[in-house]
């Protein structure tokens, strides 16, 4: 909503400045977003009569003028203006004043005669490009007067940001309104005199479907469309934001914003039969006065005449029918529709229009009458013509239930104690007429122009705005000191956000949707990729399923901006369509959307240092940091392939079971692919897993001296080590504390396609030390399990 | 007797110090104390004197051999003494050189606000909640009093995906945190008092507007909790998050389909380069009576307020960051200086 402040302190002028005003606005809940002077300061530029003109003698496009500029004595002006004659009166810019363009006036001979003085153009100060001639004055400008004063170049522009609920004050009248409860001062609204009827020229109307509340309609004969839009009226227009067309469209308008009141002027001899307000039927076709042709539908209320719809109601008026240079007689349509039949059909058309953005948050259903008749008297002084008489139909206006408000409540509510005194006080302000009830209870109906009061809170909301929310204390609660403690075996995302960090990985955040590319390449979900339906771009058009190519694009950005090694890592969701996930508490039906905690590396595997390793991380090294994240959790890998990864070079994995995600060396397509000069490990892991942890349990710690054996053993390359392990597991002595790998040899005495593992055995008994013999008994039983299942030999 | 031995002591002395190897420390030990050292010799020799001789002379000789070993003892730590400063010195190290290490990871800077956020608000008791981002029409908008085609609706633009509730209406991407209050108070009974933090969508990509930001939402209901405890708390969240006082708040009306009294928070800082301007910093209100029914609550006996805020955008105020889309474009060269 933007207008000017001179149009609201014509209603209301409170003894405020401009500033003040604003904030005002703004602390009642008005948001003002902008403030700004219609003109730079204008000083020395006042209004001024031309009195004679006569050519200069040395030049044939310049005249000679002799002006009054309210000084008593005339001053002679040099003008090369096709516009200047005598009588004419003009902003006359005198020696001293400083033009907006930078130019200074003084006293200078021009061609030989003194000038003293400049007469301007609109252009020369800055109030618009038109620089066709002298800005001409209206006659009755008062001589002498700064021109800014004159011109009311001392207004500001006041754009105010509405919250939906407030269409009340999508208005001069409405804003007035407010300042008038907020501050005090008295309200003047502008005059609606019924104009009477001189003929009883009538056109009818029926109302076919109650959306349409109210129907006021009024033939108006005889009008000069082409009658010019007075300047006063031009101005105000401009300062809102309305570009002036033509005087009728232009007094709508005018009327729309001072009184919020939307209205449409039909060409009465375009119209074809009575007017009908019905539902469009399927089929029907409707060409909007922007031009675009619409196929109505069952719940888009139309106005009809004989030939079908010409106008969408509350949302813009038809082609066929409107008032355009050849309009001689009128009729004018004040309506109100109800806001459920408007509500989300232009946004639906791909549209908005000044009417649909009031109607849909509601119009007064009351003030019909005064903007019909606001607009005959605008329309019969500026272009002239004879008004019928008024027909004002009613179907269904919105029946205002009265609201009870207990002050109790609203003191509980807002935490302060305004008095039920204050309270009162502040609905009588704001014109809502209360009336006290038995126990102190507030009853108010609430006014027609008012939709957003319909409930207690509605009235408490009222109290504390009006009231001042600044007036509010601010003071520390007092509650119940409960204590909160997460539970033990609960790992917040933020503990394995820190373990990251501490392992050197940088933690990026990456878009939830992505390329569909990366689905494709990266994703393991096959179709479970989710696509937007409506996507900000092409590569932001699905949702992810995997956190992987968000990372190999992070580490490709830094890469070729110079890094020589990235480690970054993200906690997210990832996104999968499931038709086995339910809807629960924290979930929704047919989507999966698990956290996840990914990391990625490339480059060496420490910073270049003087003491560092020189190599570049592998797949040993992301599987070390993985299993260092999950601890004490012990994962398990199994050999398995991904898309995205590297398939002798990827393992799944797994957790009590359950598999957890996947850890691997990016495919070496895709390292190609997506021109990488570096190869990078992954992992990805479900994150809810790692943060399931089991409570300690205290065991005896035995006060008996461990026995270590190392057991060196044969086996074919193509024996995976995880299987030698889980063989163990069975039937294990009870007397094996630990059993673990920790040497893998090839090369020198070793047989092709075989390699030598060193597994290295501790036991122990907490009641007795144990003997050789049964150490190396184990020792045995280690040699002869792994010799019968993967002929693996001693060496 | 003395005449005798004292050279013998200043002669061992002499030997010992002139030695600097144990070895030959010991052999110029048995010179003096060895069986057929000077001293042994002497001792030896006692049985030659006379009884009343005797025992003087062997007074003595016991007085020179103690000096001796006392000599010799001296020399020994004086030798090891020496030679642990010298492997000392050769085993000294540039500890100036820098240290071992794999390089520095880091935590990101919204994560670090939202961290931050938790630990104030788990300081007064407030839990932290959860929920799915891909969300149902009803849990977004509906439960918090935003019907379809309310214009209120139009206040944020909603992301849509190819999937469907039960009802047929599609599932989007959730444009706020409030849902998220939504689901946690329907599993809850008052006092319900809880922030959620997380990633929410919006239609809107430009400078001052990415399509992917993270809020954190508040909520606490319960008999009492008023729009002037709303003010209390949240203003010193913001005292406490930007750990100055020197900074003042503002509450002004607003409008939000699920609170009311709803506002809109400004803060303006009282020094530093945003010294002076009002900046907008949260949504809030009292929790509008028909979301506290789709709570599950009764309105008359439960009230409260709830809050959001954009997670973004206290972390550019608290470090002065320019430009939002920094955030997002994972460069190690920004994100590192928040480790």
């Amino acid at each position: 909503m933007q207008f000017s402040e001179h149009w609201l302190r014509s209603m209301v002028d409170p003894d405020l400045t401009t500033e003040a005003l604003s904030d005002l606005l703004t602390m009642s809940g008005l948001e003002v977003e902008a403030c700004d002077p219609i003109a730079p300061p204008l000083d020395r530029v006042v209004v001024a009569a031309v009195l004679s003109v006569e050519r200069h003698p040395g030049a044939d496009k310049l005249a000679v003028c002799v002006v009054d500029a309210g000084e008593g004595v005339p001053r002679t002006i040099v003008c090369g203006a096709p516009n200047v004659r005598a009588g004419l009166r003009v902003p006359c810019a005198l020696p001293g004043a400083r033009l907006p363009g930078g130019i200074e006036i003084a006293v200078a001979k021009v061609r030989g005669v003194e000038s003293s003085g400049m007469l301007c153009s609109a252009r020369e100060l800055a109030l618009s490009d038109d620089h066709g001639g002298l800005l001409e004055l209206g006659a009755d400008a008062p001589i002498g007067e700064p021109f800014a004063t004159w011109y009311e170049l001392d207004d500001h522009r006041f754009l105010i940001k509405l919250t939906p609920n407030r269409a009340d004050c999508l208005s001069v009248l409405g804003v007035a309104r407010e300042v008038a409860a907020l501050t005090g001062a008295s309200l003047v609204p502008p005059p609606t005199t019924a104009v009477a009827a001189v003929h009883e020229r009538r056109h009818p109307v029926r109302i076919s479907d109650t959306a349409c509340g109210r129907f006021t309609g009024r033939v108006i004969t005889g009008v000069n469309p082409s009658a010019p839009t007075p300047e006063w009226m031009r101005r105000r227009l401009e300062r809102a934001g309305q570009r002036p067309i033509s005087a009728l469209v232009d007094v709508t308008n005018y009327v729309m914003l001072e009184l919020g009141r939307p209205l449409h002027v039909y060409d009465l001899d375009r119209l074809q039969g009575p007017i009908d307000v019905r539902m469009g039927r399927p089929g029907e076709k409707l060409e909007l006065l922007n031009g675009q042709i619409i196929d109505l539908a069952p719940d888009l209320l139309c106005i009809c005449d004989d030939r079908g719809p010409i106008g969408l109601a509350g949302i813009m008026g038809g082609e066929s029918t409107k008032a355009g240079d050849a309009t001689c007689n009128v009729f004018l349509e004040s309506a109100f529709f109800a806001p459920e039949a408007i509500a989300g059909r232009a946004r639906r058309l791909n549209f908005t229009s000044d009417a649909s953005h009031r109607f849909e948050r509601g119009v007064d259903f009351d003030n019909n009458l005064d903007g019909i008749e606001r607009a005959t008297r605008l329309i019969l002084d500026i272009c002239g013509g004879e008004p019928g008489p008024v027909d004002d139909l009613k179907s269904a206006v919105p029946v205002r239930a009265p609201i009870a408000m207990r002050p109790e409540r609203a003191r509980r509510v807002i935490g302060m104690p305004v008095s039920d005194a204050d309270m009162m006080a502040i609905f009588e302000r704001l014109g809502l007429q209360p009336r006290a009830g038995r126990d102190g209870v507030v009853h108010i109906v609430p006014p027609s122009y008012r939709f957003d009061l319909a409930i207690e809170e509605d009235l408490i909301e009222e109290v504390a705005r009006v009231h001042g929310f600044d007036r509010i204390p601010a003071e520390p609660p007092r509650a119940p000191a409960r204590m909160l403690a997460a539970p033990e075996t609960q790992r917040s995302l933020h503990a394995l956000r820190a373990h990251m960090a501490d392992a050197g990985f940088q933690e990026v955040i990456n878009f939830s949707f992505v390329d569909a590319a990366w689905e494709r390449d990266f994703g393991a979900g096959g179709d479970a990729a989710i696509a937007l339906l409506n996507p900000i771009a092409n590569q932001l058009s699905t949702m992810r399923t995997t956190l992987m190519g968000g990372l190999v694009a992070n580490l490709k950005f830094n890469l070729n901006r110079g890094a020589t090694r990235a480690r970054v890592f993200e906690v997210g969701r990832a996104f999968l369509r499931d038709a086995s996930a339910l809807d629960g508490p924290f979930a929704v039906a047919g989507v999966r959307q698990p956290q996840r905690i990914a990391a990625a590396a490339c480059g060496p595997l420490d910073e270049e240092l003087w003491g560092n390793t020189r190599r570049n991380v592998d797949f040993f090294d992301l599987k070390g940091d993985l299993e260092a994240l999950c601890a004490p959790l012990v994962p398990r890998f199994t050999p398995a392939a991904h898309p995205a990864l590297h398939p002798g070079r990827s393992a799944r994995v797994e957790l009590a079971g359950e598999v957890i995600g996947w850890v691997g060396e990016l495919h070496p397509r895709w390292v190609q692919d997506y021109q990488l000069q570096l190869v990078p490990v992954l992992f990805e892991l479900d994150a809810e897993p790692l943060q399931r942890l089991r409570f300690p349990v205290s065991a005896e710690v035995s006060k008996f001296p461990a026995v270590v054996r190392d057991v060196a053993l044969l086996v074919d390359e193509s024996i995976h080590a995880q299987d030698l392990l889980d063989a163990l597991q069975i039937d294990r002595p009870a007397s094996v504390s630990s059993l673990s790998l920790f040497d893998i040899y090839r090369g020198a005495g070793i047989p092709e396609g075989r390699k030598s593992l060193a597994f290295r055995v501790v036991m122990q008994d907490t009641q007795r030390t144990l003997t050789d013999v049964e150490a190396d008994a184990v020792r045995e039983w280690i040699v002869s399990i792994l010799n019968q299942k993967f002929a693996a030999e001693a060496r | 007797m003395n005449e005798q031995l004292d050279p013998i002591v200043a002669q061992a002395l002499a030997q010992f110090a002139a030695l600097d190897e144990p070895a030959q420390l010991e052999q110029a030990k048995a010179r003096f104390l060895g069986k057929s050292g000077a001293i042994t010799d002497l001792l030896k020799g006692l049985r030659d004197l006379p009884p009343d001789e005797k025992r003087a002379a062997g007074a003595s000789i016991n007085l020179a051999k103690e000096r001796i070993e006392q000599g010799l003892n001296e020399r020994r730590e004086a030798i090891a003494r020496a030679r642990l400063e010298a492997r000392l010195h050769e085993e000294a190290l540039d500890v100036t050189l820098p240290g071992r290490r794999r390089g520095a990871g880091g935590i990101h800077p919204v994560i670090r606000t939202w961290q931050r956020v938790e630990s104030i608000f788990r300081s007064i008791g407030f839990e932290v909640a959860d929920g799915p981002e891909i969300e149902s029409d009803w849990t977004n908008f509906t439960a918090l009093n935003n019907p379809e085609n309310h214009p209120a609706r139009s206040m944020q633009d909603t992301f849509y995906v190819d999937a469907k509730d039960a009802s047929g209406l599609p599932l989007l991407l959730r444009t706020h945190t409030s849902p998220m209050q939504v689901r946690h108070a329907r599993t809850h009974t008052p006092p319900v008092k809880v922030i959620a933090p997380g990633r929410t969508y919006r239609v809107d990509s430009d400078a001052t507007h990415s399509p992917m930001f993270h809020q954190v939402e508040g909520l606490w209901l319960d008999e009492q909790v008023s729009f002037a405890d709303l003010k209390g708390v949240y203003t010193e969240f913001l005292h406490r998050f930007f750990e100055t006082d020197a900074l003042r708040v503002r509450f002004r009306p607003s409008f939000f389909p699920f609170t009311e009294p709803s506002a809109e928070i400004d803060m303006m800082f009282d020094s530093g380069p945003l010294k002076g301007r009002w900046l907008e910093i949260s949504g809030a209100g009292q929790v509008h009576p028909t979301v506290i029914r789709n709570f599950g609550f009764d309105p008359e006996r439960v009230i409260g307020f709830a809050f959001g805020s954009g997670l973004e955008r206290l972390t550019m105020l608290r470090y002065g960051i320019g430009d939002l889309r920094l955030f997002f474009e994972g460069d190690l060269r920004f994100l590192s200086q928040f480790g």
